[in-house]
């Protein structure tokens, strides 16, 4: 399949920037196929940003970039090429979903590329066996240790046999063992499949020897490329580590000696810091068993191990931040207390992420934590200059913190950490992320404090050469501490050369030897598997490239990801039923027990039979008697009642003599709705008692006129608020509710990083929009059952119209109101920004100009034509249409087309904004 | 204790600037105390406005020509003529929510003093406009029959007229309302978004760890995040009031407005604590948000502005109460519209202060445990 003469790319003059950042800057390089191709330089350096343009996932913004001989900037080709490349992203397991398990991980991939439920079972089968996943089919990505998520994550790249894996920084983060079987496992499969070229990037220099051909990159340009004896010979070293330093340009290895670690004094024998039996469990999970340690006064004291395996979880317990399960730790000789204050002014914390306020400068940073540690103004002053000269950030003083390199925000965490002077420091991985140089001169500050100021440094690491710097180190693998020692010392009681193989002594004297030697003879055994599985055809399409196995396939995951997650879960139905009893039954337009006065100037029985009119109707309620003018107005002003009603003197004498007289009432006019309902009720109060009056006074009635209008209320001859709130509140929940899921979907998949999947695997936008909003109109229809069997019988607001009509009136519905979110979602970039967009933009038009309240031919101006434009307007319709005035389906039929020409507006519109390749 | 306000005033500063570097929140903010305010408040009209309305003329006399020209903009649409037989369809699609059907021979029946009835047929499913609606169109019938039998020299029938006059508001302008709903509406939103969201940024952020190993303790942050975004929230509310409400809306206020900023304030306490709470009890941001928007509904919704809490039944109004959004509606109300001074609204002020007091109680018991769990 591969023409092993030609290259596997080629790279023409590539340019990436992102904001002000040059990731690659003039980039050039043909990488060889059929080989085994490394990566190197530290971290930001552009290597994440060019194998994502190779695979595809990343659109390319200058130069040209040829992958299996064509234009990867040509989307025809991209998904020519797509099913034979593989792609996985850096990060432990970003491209995997956390609660699906390891089958159903590699199943999904499967039905990506379009395998029938036959050979995705022979692949899945085959893959886990090689890999020694096999025991754990069932178990859920996210509670994978690190070195088998990586696992996972190159079964999924390989389950469609691709002709080009690209792998950006597989073993990073994980314990030397994984690492190790990592690669052994790379080994066989290339064995097995000599013609696949795989592309490999790594931060780790010693990993540099086992690649037929490397690239070393430094600040977004390639240093050298070419086979390892060659790199070598060009910078007259043996050690790739110093020929990668030696072929840097001129400033940047300046004053890079070799780091020299002036030896500890006698220790005082004073521990710092003791832990006993230190246990941490999150439920089931046993994050940290039973260590026990000490670190004595002035010592650096390292934590060696792979992330997650509970060095971060050790010492939040020490800091005080997280409460032991069992177990006791003592800080200067005393327990650890969350309220002991006196303590934590003599403990520096630096976290993993440089917890530092971004939108703050340099200076102000400082300052702030001076402040908090009430240091007196002056040395605080002193105290903040010295530390800036001394850590070299007197260029950067006025800067915001969100604007420095991250070498540069490393040192200003730990400058931070040490503001008040502290006499033990706990940093936390203070150096991951961060490139050797920058390193280095952090370590030469560590030393410094150490040695010079007394300070005790309890430092946590995954990288070994880190760990040989310390006094003494600490192995933990999987919550447990293997060993406590002087580093050479370790070394030295395994017999072994460096400490790495030291280690992985160590974890195989803790697992036991046969866990590896399972994987291997496995492994063996796979090589001799068929391999004709390879014979069926490519995913059945339509003629437009739309595939619905595809688009099931991402409705299945997402629907198992939603039903494992019970906090959506929740929210999607217990909110809605929670929201729909409290609204329907709080918003109310029966307006009514209004409290009023009378102010009865004349005392007469006529004036107290008009009154009766009031007194007698179930809208009113009657407080004390009225006495004066004055009092009138205080009693409205103070709400004690709504309503005044005056009757002059000489009511009852004017009264049979049609003299012209006048009752006045005063009504509260602040809640301007309740007013003009309450306007009403006084004129037929007011007239009952007119025509009243004319029977007894034997006039003519017909003479009242107002008895002559003869009011009907149609479709809810009771006029009780019910009938009109119980089938409009579903119309907010059914969009407000799957909307918001929606939307939070697609931003999930951009935070977490498996958008990846989508940019490189064959998926059509319209697949992968459709197929996301198929679980949350599911959610939503099961939704709508329940909310109007709770209309119907709790709230006792029958269905007269059809059901049917109703029902697909939802199910369009629902399909807008997710169309609508994701439409937000492709947009928005963050979680966050999703809901609060979503929410926000559509909390307006729903709640207010939907017609809810005042029918939208009512409304005016920018209100009325968000009314108008809005789904929930149309639904709401709908819905009261065939709840309250029984309508059958024809009738309905308007509302419904607009709900139907909802729907492609706006999933055309997010499959417009949704991009195919990241930035 | 000086050490706790210096440490409160110190994160306070920090969490202003926080906020003013956020780009999107400040436009949310601004968004939501001009455009969304002036648009409620416009957009709504008057309390009946624009109602659609149709006549079956079945008379077609004199009366049943002035009749038809009584019914005008802007309370009502001009009213469409249609036959008897489109009625019941043409409610059925909601073309009116009014029709009235005026019989034949009407005016000669009337004249002759039987007793003739106009029939007012009401699409009740629009509740609000249905009511006070067909209260007007009744009126305006009424008076248009009797003036019309007037000059047909016919005796004076009504032996007592009522006067109705409404107070603190007297022409019933809806704007006046809907605006301050509106306003104080968004004050509980962006109160409860704002220092929600910046517990959970820290949180997300590792920042608030970094805090709670500092000799800092969980009041301490806590109340400086909530006088910082109050203070934000606030400032934003006064100009809204002096500017929007009272400058482009042109809204008169009867009370003092010191008064109101006062009673604000301790709103905004509450509120405050209240997004402190909900952001102790979230584990994400996407998880806040779900929650936010279960409290905020129906804090809005049931504050008294879209429906005065005494019509609300018995069973719902002691879970109001707990809604501190009702009792600052009460008191807004009162010193906006009535003019009411604290000797009236000293209960409201009370039972504010007091759940706020309590969620910010709740949210300090759950900190530590909350930010425990994060992991």
């Amino acid at each position: 399949m591969n023409d092993h003469t030609q290259p596997v790319a080629r790279a023409l003059a590539i340019t990436h920037i992102y904001k002000k950042v040059r990731a690659l800057d003039d980039v050039s390089v043909d990488i060889p196929s059929g080989q085994m191709v490394g990566l190197l330089g530290p971290d930001g350096v552009g290597k994440s940003t060019l194998l994502g343009l190779l695979a595809g996932a990343r659109k390319l913004q200058r130069g040209s970039l040829h992958v299996l001989g064509g234009d990867i900037a040509s989307a025809d080709h991209r998904k020519v090429v797509g099913p034979r490349i593989a792609f996985m992203p850096q990060g432990l397991g970003k491209n995997l979903y956390q609660e699906l398990s390891i089958e159903e991980n590699l199943d999904f991939f499967g039905r990506l590329f379009g395998q029938a439920r036959a050979e995705r079972q022979v692949r899945i089968d085959r893959l886990t066996r090689a890999t020694g996943l096999h025991a754990f089919l069932d178990r859920p990505a996210g509670k994978l240790s690190g070195g088998m998520k990586q696992k996972l994550g190159l079964c999924c790249a390989l389950i469609h046999d691709p002709d080009l894996l690209i792998l950006d920084e597989p073993t990073t983060g994980i314990d030397p063992l994984s690492r190790r079987q990592f690669w052994q496992l790379i080994g066989a499969i290339r064995a097995e499949r000599p013609g696949m070229s795989v592309i490999v990037s790594t931060a780790y220099m010693e990993e540099a020897e086992q690649f037929d051909w490397l690239i070393a990159m430094t600040a977004g340009r390639i240093l050298a490329s070419g086979s390892l004896q060659d790199l070598k010979r060009k910078a007259d070293t043996d050690n790739f580590e110093t020929a990668f330093v030696r072929l840097l340009p001129g400033e940047q290895h300046r004053g890079k000696g070799e780091l020299i670690i002036p030896p500890l004094e006698q220790p005082k024998g004073k521990p710092a810091i003791v832990a006993r039996g230190l246990t941490r469990r999150f439920g089931d999970f046993t994050a940290v068993d039973h260590v026990s340690f000490g670190i004595e006064e002035g010592e650096i004291f390292g934590f060696l191990g792979s992330n997650g395996c509970g060095k971060t979880t050790t010492m939040k317990m020490l800091t005080g931040l997280l409460p032991a399960t069992e177990g006791e730790a003592l800080l200067f000789g005393n327990p650890v207390d969350a309220r002991d204050q006196q303590t934590r002014k003599r403990v520096g914390f630096m976290s993993q992420s440089f917890s530092l306020y971004d939108e703050l400068t340099v200076a102000e940073n400082l300052k702030l934590h001076a402040r908090l540690f009430h240091l007196p103004p002056e040395k605080a002053d002193q105290r903040i200059t010295s530390l800036i000269d001394r850590f070299g950030l007197r260029a950067h003083s006025d800067a915001k913190a969100s604007s420095l390199p991250l070498g540069m925000r490393q040192r200003l965490s730990l400058a931070v950490a040490i503001v008040h002077e502290p006499e033990m420091l706990i940093l936390d991985e203070p150096t991951s992320g961060v490139d050797p140089v920058a390193r280095d001169a952090f370590w030469e500050l560590l030393v410094e404090l150490s040695r010079k100021d007394k300070v005790t440094v309890f430092i946590s690491t995954h990288f070994m050469n880190e760990a040989m710097r310390c006094d003494r180190i600490s192995l933990m693998h999987a919550g447990k501490v293997l060993i406590n020692d002087a580093p050479r010392r370790i070394i030295a009681s395994k017999n072994a050369q460096t400490l790495d193989q030291a280690f992985i002594a160590y974890i195989e004297d803790a697992i036991g030897e046969t866990a590896q030697a399972d994987s291997i003879a496995s492994l063996a055994a796979a090589d001799g598997s068929p391999r004709d599985i390879r014979g069926t055809p490519s995913p059945k399409q339509t003629r437009w490239g739309f595939s619905p196995a595809r688009m099931f396939a991402y409705s299945y995951r997402e629907l198992i990801e939603v039903m494992r997650d019970p906090v959506r879960l929740a929210f999607a139905f217990l909110g809605s039923v929670i929201l729909i009893i409290i609204m329907a039954y709080g918003i109310t337009q029966d307006v009514e027990n209004l409290t009023y006065a009378a102010l009865d100037l004349d005392q007469t029985p006529q004036s107290r039979a008009y009154l009766r009119n009031f007194s007698g109707s179930r809208y009113f309620t009657e407080r004390t008697e009225i006495r004066s003018g004055d009092e009138l107005e205080s009693r409205l002003k103070s709400n004690d009642i709504t309503l005044a009603i005056e009757i002059p003197v000489g009511f009852g004498r004017d009264l049979k003599r049609f003299g012209k007289l006048q009752v006045s009432t005063w009504i509260d006019g602040a809640n301007t709705v309740r007013a003009g309902t309450i306007e009403g009720y006084v004129a037929g109060a007011h007239a009952q008692f007119l025509s009243t009056f004319a029977r007894e006074s034997g006039i003519n009635a017909s003479s009242a006129a107002s008895g002559s209008v003869e009011p009907r209320y149609r479709y809810n001859p009771s006029f009780e608020s019910i009938y009109g709130m119980g089938p409009s509140v579903p119309a907010l929940l059914l969009l407000l509710f799957p909307a918001i899921l929606a939307a939070v979907s697609v931003a999930r998949e951009k935070e977490i990083g498996t958008i990846t999947n989508f940019y490189v695997t064959p998926t059509s936008r319209f697949e992968f929009l459709i197929g996301k909003q198929l679980p949350y109109v599911l959610i939503g229809m099961v939704n709508f059952i329940i909310l109007t069997l709770l209309v119907v019988f709790l709230m006792q607001v029958p269905l007269k119209g059809s059901l049917l009509g109703l029902s697909i009136g939802a199910l369009f519905y629902l399909f807008a109101s997710t169309g609508y979110g994701l439409l937000i979602s492709s947009v928005t970039k963050s979680q966050v920004a999703a809901v609060f967009a979503g929410a926000i933009l559509s909390m307006l038009p729903t709640m207010q100009f939907s017609g809810m309240l005042q029918p939208v031919s009512t409304l005016e101006g920018g209100a009325w034509l968000m009314g108008t434009l809005w789904p929930t307007t149309y639904y709401m319709h709908l819905s009261v249409g065939a709840f309250t005035k029984g309508l059958a389906i024809g009738d309905l039929a308007t509302d419904l087309l607009v709900l139907a020409a909802f729907i492609p507006v706006f999933v055309l519109a997010a499959a417009a904004f949704l991009k195919k390749q990241d930035a | 204790m000086l050490r706790t306000l210096a440490n409160i005033f110190w994160l306070g500063n920090k969490e202003i600037r926080s906020v003013f570097s956020d780009v999107l929140m400040i436009a949310f903010i601004v968004w939501s105390f001009t455009f969304s305010i002036t648009q409620r408040a416009t957009g709504m009209g008057d309390t009946v406005n624009n109602a659609s309305i149709a006549i079956v003329d079945e008379d077609h006399s004199a009366l049943s020509r002035r009749l038809n020209n009584a019914l005008y903009p802007p309370y009502f649409k001009r009213p469409d003529m249609i036959e008897a037989s489109a009625v019941d369809q043409a409610m059925d699609q909601s073309r009116y929510i009014f029709v009235v059907v005026i019989p034949p021979r009407f005016e000669a029946d009337l004249r002759r003093g039987r007793q003739p009835k106009i029939q007012l047929n009401i699409d009740a499913t629009a509740v609000m406009q249905a009511g006070i609606g067909a209260g007007y169109i009744q009126n305006i019938l009424a008076a248009e029959i009797t003036k019309y039998l007037d000059r047909a020299d016919r005796p004076a029938s009504s032996p007592v007229s009522v006067v109705q006059r409404r107070a603190f508001n007297p022409n019933g302008t809806q704007k006046w309302f809907a605006a301050i709903v509106a306003l104080l509406d968004q004050l509980s939103m962006l109160t409860i978004v704002l220092t929600g969201a910046a517990l959970l940024r820290e949180r997300e952020h590792g920042t608030i760890e970094h805090l709670l190993v500092m000799p800092l303790n969980a009041f301490e942050i806590a109340m400086a995040k909530v006088w910082a975004n109050g203070l934000v929230i606030l400032v934003a509310f006064t100009l809204s009031m002096l500017f929007i409400v009272g400058g482009v809306l042109d809204i008169p206020m009867a009370g003092s407005k010191a008064l109101l900023l006062a009673g604000t304030t301790i709103y905004l306490f509450a509120a405050a604590a209240l997004g402190i709470f909900l952001g102790t009890i979230a584990r994400t941001m996407a998880q806040f948000a779900l929650l936010m928007m279960m409290t905020v509904m129906p804090m809005v919704m049931l504050s008294g502005g879209m429906s005065p809490v005494e019509s609300q039944p018995a069973v719902v109004q002691p879970f109001t109460w707990l809604l501190p959004s009702r009792h600052y509606m009460a008191f807004a109300q009162a010193v906006v519209f009535r003019g009411a001074g604290i000797d009236i609204i000293w209960p409201e002020f009370v039972t504010v202060a007091g759940l706020g007091f309590v969620f910010f109680t709740a949210s300090l018991l759950l900190f530590r445990r909350s930010i425990a769990k994060s992991q």
